[in-house]
């Protein structure tokens, strides 16, 4: 499933990187623990965090992540969508909080393992 | 000392890779050796030696019996063999027994380092498997390898035998494995991950393994995250060879009291904030230790901590 599916059907907005939504997804993983996405994410998974400070951009960027879903409508700063587009990491928000966006990317098919 | 100190420091700060770099990687022994060798039996005597020397005006030879080799010799053992006046002796009795060989399936990079590693001449190259040799290789292969690569024009009469050595130790000595230094400033979290992006960037370049990629970029990463947080400022270096990639991190201080605690998942000294950033979970250690082949982390309170790494090329997906 490519960025733009999930866009359109879960109503997300796009913060950086508009033009890379063709990347396609391998699955999900969420998590606020930096360390913990370091340890058990996978390439192109889609990453889940309420975390907004600009490091998770260092981590989506190394771990070459699909992009990252911040929610319960938090607002990154200027600085952090900067070095998104930079990097090409897709930063798309949701005010819905972890639990339900979750729920619905795995409706729409998307699996956090195998 | 400080010639060597300038040269790593060139590289870092070149933080780009030359193309010189990437050849030595690309291109195999076989690509550029000579497979013409001229060789001697070991039954041979040093006067024979002698001869050859001259007339084919090379500095020394490869002793083989059945196409494998036994020993190699130098004009040096000839000059030792003329002063005792033993040119009658055989090659067997005056020969190096012990020989640095290379594969003719190796990068061109691990015949550079030996060299160097060695103060040697040439390296006799040897095909995997049926264990023959079946080319050499001197400094001059080398140079004249890669130049072709790069499509210069090279003129061998160009370059005088005095100029020869200083050329390959400008173009390669054994400093171009790749060295890799840079500083991390303490606290500063907004810059942390450079180092390991700028790592990630260059093994990818380099053409090694996704897995091995991932696996240096997150040790870079989770090492450069601890020296932010909670050192006094470090420093990340790494050393990168075809079949290994040792990664080292060191810092300043304050050191750690008990280094066993600290290599259990979840344990932690994170103060407040850096746990609302989503750090602090006591994973950092761990994780190096899982994306590690061997970890080592010696630290003293009031002196600093030191994490050594290596990660073996062959080894694939940890």
């Amino acid at each position: 499933m490519q960025i733009e599916e999930i866009v359109n059907k879960l109503d997300l907005e796009v913060r950086s990187s508009a033009e890379n939504l063709r990347r396609q997804i391998s699955g999900g993983y969420a998590s606020d623990l930096l360390s913990d996405v370091m340890a058990n994410s996978k390439k192109d998974n889609i990453w889940i965090t309420l975390q907004i400070h600009e490091n998770i951009v260092g981590v989506a960027s190394l771990l070459e992540l699909a992009g990252i879903i911040i929610v319960n409508g938090r607002e990154p700063d200027e600085t952090v969508i900067k070095k998104a587009a930079e990097e090409n990491i897709p930063i798309l928000l949701t005010k819905l909080p972890a639990f339900e966006i979750v729920g619905k990317l795995y409706n729409l098919g998307i699996r956090g393992m195998g | 000392m400080n010639d060597d100190t300038n040269k790593v420091t060139q590289l870092v700060e070149g933080r780009e890779i030359t193309r010189v770099h990437e050849l030595q990687y690309e291109l195999k022994i076989a690509d550029v050796m000579t497979t013409d060798v001229i060789t001697i039996s070991a039954t041979d005597s040093m006067k024979q030696l002698r001869e050859l020397l001259r007339s084919k005006r090379i500095s020394g030879t490869p002793v083989v019996k059945n196409r494998k080799i036994v020993g190699i010799v130098s004009i040096e053992d000839l000059i030792k063999c003329l002063a005792n006046r033993e040119e009658n002796a055989s090659i067997g009795e005056k020969m190096t027994k012990t020989v640095a060989t290379i594969y003719d399936d190796e990068p061109l990079v691990n015949a550079v380092v030996k060299l160097n590693e060695y103060g040697i001449g040439r390296l006799p190259v040897i095909e995997r498997g049926r264990s023959e040799l079946v080319g050499i290789l001197t400094k001059e292969d080398i140079i004249k390898g890669l130049l072709k690569k790069l499509e210069i024009d090279y003129q061998i009469r160009e370059v005088r035998p005095d100029q020869e050595g200083t050329l390959f130790n400008n173009t390669l000595d054994a400093k171009m494995r790749v060295q890799f230094k840079y500083d991390i400033p303490s606290r500063d979290i907004s810059r942390a991950g450079e180092s390991a992006s700028v790592l990630k960037k260059t093994l990818k370049r380099l053409g090694f393994h996704p897995q091995i990629v991932r696996r240096a970029a997150i040790i870079a990463y989770e090492s450069e995250i601890n020296i932010v947080l909670y050192s006094h400022g470090g420093q990340i270096s790494a050393q990168i060879q075809p079949n290994y990639i040792k990664i080292k991190a060191s810092d300043t201080g304050p050191g750690i009291a008990d280094v066993e605690q600290a290599k259990k998942p979840g344990f932690s000294t994170a103060p407040e904030w850096v746990r609302e950033l989503g750090f602090g979970a006591g994973m950092g250690i761990p994780n190096i230790m899982k994306c590690a082949d061997k970890m080592t982390l010696k630290s003293e309170v009031g002196i600093g901590t030191v994490v050594d790494t290596i990660i073996n090329v062959d080894s694939g997906p940890n």
